[in-house]
């Protein structure tokens, strides 16, 4: 396609806590690190999308980086915030509206589980105040059901944590760097059995930025970009077992995730065999489980099989969350998607050190998922 | 279950009361027949608003499960000290009508929890603060 966008500049303000500094000063960190990274200046770029979940508005950031007048949208979309953010700048760039954009996300929450108001997700109060609005007992209620229709055991559960640690321990910038043991995971507090704690990832803060532009200007600002091949979002359909429902449809359907990963590999022609080094949204290990099968990397009940062996180890057939994953680095909504492309393209430019997965990856694959039903793909190529 | 007054319930509008077991209270599309819980206004299926009240009974299956291990926070309002707080069993019933519906479970024992096993709908006091009336939620319990 003549139409293609690339990414030419990467930035980061590492995911963990840093109290002295806001969620929007660590989103403008991470987009003066992006501008470094392509050889630009703020006065350069035509457009921005971005968002935060708890950190405040995105075109805020402008006050830090300069009043330059380009047109900034704030998103707001959950858990596909960054994932919605790329895919409107690269509309963008592709309509001719601008020649370089940034896409932008960024989060400060509050320590602990969340804790989502009923009438904000148009439930009652009785559904908070029974005890039953609460996102981890989804997540656990999902995947016990998964285990049971597709015979898995707890013992892939504990393997998906065991190896986000240990490759978070490879990754300088990951929050959680201390290797697990086996045993570790399996006796960690039963939170919502049958995940427990160091299967969950925290809420957490930071800062992800992409600077981007047409893929046939791209080599002017850098000698390694990364094309993207397919930006997708998609929403849930009827029947789709999502978070914070009282009451699921008699006939199950396929997941947000199914449809955004199957119009991501039509629009780059590629399929799961051609992937090279694989993010995933994993919020806790279930999830991971659920979603290797959901995007095509396998059949429903293969992981537990593709796990133990290894393949998705670093050095495995399908690496997995090579950074360490939300498991490892924390989950700061508005960022977490972004931080996910960014690994890829750090994988892709052939420059992730320790964890770098072995020979040279052309293709990798982002994906997240979240409340309310939402997914978010990329399919990114080394340019 | 002997109460003497009608109980003080959390969710009223989801249940009728005064027969052998409590009733669950939904709604049913009139156009493709789909069921929902709570009741719906509108039907996400095929986007009608023609919806019919509609119970779906006192009994079910267990469809998934597990256990709440920590105290939530706000709006939880079971109003216990944390140093107080007691594990809770949540899961999906599935109903007579395929419709799956989230609830606390009676028991929080890994060991009595099997998917499949029949489920009876009861009342739980989920809320007992010293000097108020208990506060009642719906529950399923072991058939």
């Amino acid at each position: 396609m003549d139409n293609e966008v690339a990414i030419i500049g990467i930035g980061m303000h590492p995911f963990g806590r840093t109290d002295a500094l806001s969620g929007q000063q660590q989103g403008a960190h991470a987009v003066r690190e992006a501008l470094k990274d392509a050889g630009i200046e703020w006065k350069d770029v035509g457009v921005a999308y971005g968002g935060s979940q708890d950190g405040g508005n995105a075109d805020a950031l402008s006050n830090q980086l300069g009043l330059t007048g380009l047109p900034f949208v704030n998103v707001a979309n959950g858990c596909a915030t960054g994932g919605s953010a790329l895919a409107s700048v690269i509309a963008a760039i592709q309509s001719g509206m601008a020649e370089i954009g940034v896409a932008v996300g960024f989060d400060k929450h509050p320590r602990g589980a969340f804790n989502p108001k009923p009438k904000d997700w148009g439930l009652e109060d009785w559904y908070g105040e029974t005890g039953l609005m609460l996102t981890t007992q989804f997540f656990a209620l999902k995947t016990r059901r998964y285990m049971f229709e597709y015979g898995i055991t707890d013992d892939a559960l504990v393997r998906i944590a065991q190896r986000a640690f240990r490759n978070g321990a490879l990754t300088p910038h990951a929050w959680r760097r201390r290797e697990l043991s086996y045993a570790e995971i399996a006796e960690s507090m039963a939170v919502n059995l049958p995940l427990r704690k160091f299967m969950f990832c925290n809420p957490a803060e930071g800062g992800a930025a992409l600077v981007l532009c047409s893929a046939k200007h791209a080599r002017k600002y850098t000698a390694n970009p990364v094309i993207v091949k397919a930006a997708v979002m998609r929403t849930r359909h009827h029947g789709s077992f999502e978070v914070f429902n009282p009451g699921l449809a008699a006939q199950q359907s396929p997941a947000p995730t199914v449809m955004a990963s199957r119009a991501a590999f039509e629009f780059a022609g590629v399929g799961p065999q051609d992937i090279d080094v694989i993010q995933l949204q994993d919020t806790d290990s279930g999830s991971e489980l659920i979603h290797i099968a959901e995007n095509g990397f396998c059949e429903h009940g293969e992981q537990q099989h593709l796990l133990a062996s290894g393949a998705t180890d670093i050095h495995g057939r399908l690496p997995v969350n090579t950074d360490g994953g939300c498991l490892a680095n924390g989950e700061p909504v508005g960022a977490s998607g972004l931080r996910q492309v960014i690994e890829i393209c750090t994988q892709l430019r052939g420059q992730a050190g320790q964890r770098q997965v072995p020979g040279t990856p052309r293709l990798g694959y982002t994906h997240v998922y979240g409340a309310p039903g939402v997914s978010a793909v990329t399919i990114l190529q080394a340019g | 279950m002997n109460l003497d007054t009608s109980p003080k319930l959390a969710c009223p509008d989801l249940l009728r009361l005064g027969g052998e077991h409590p009733v669950l209270l939904g709604s049913r599309c009139t156009d493709c027949g789909e069921v929902y819980f709570p009741a719906s206004e509108g039907c996400t299926r095929c986007c009608s608003t023609a919806m019919e009240a509609f119970a779906l009974g006192s009994f079910g299956t267990l469809w998934s499960w597990t256990i709440q291990g920590f105290q939530p926070k706000s709006p939880y309002n079971g109003g216990e000290a944390e140093a107080d707080f007691q594990p809770y069993g949540v899961g999906y019933i599935e109903m007579p009508s395929g419709v799956k519906v989230e609830s606390r479970l009676t028991i929080a024992d890994p060991a009595q929890l099997k998917i499949g096993m029949p489920m009876v709908l009861v009342l739980l006091p989920y809320r007992q603060v010293p000097g108020e009336a208990p506060v009642y939620t719906y529950a399923f319990a072991p058939a």
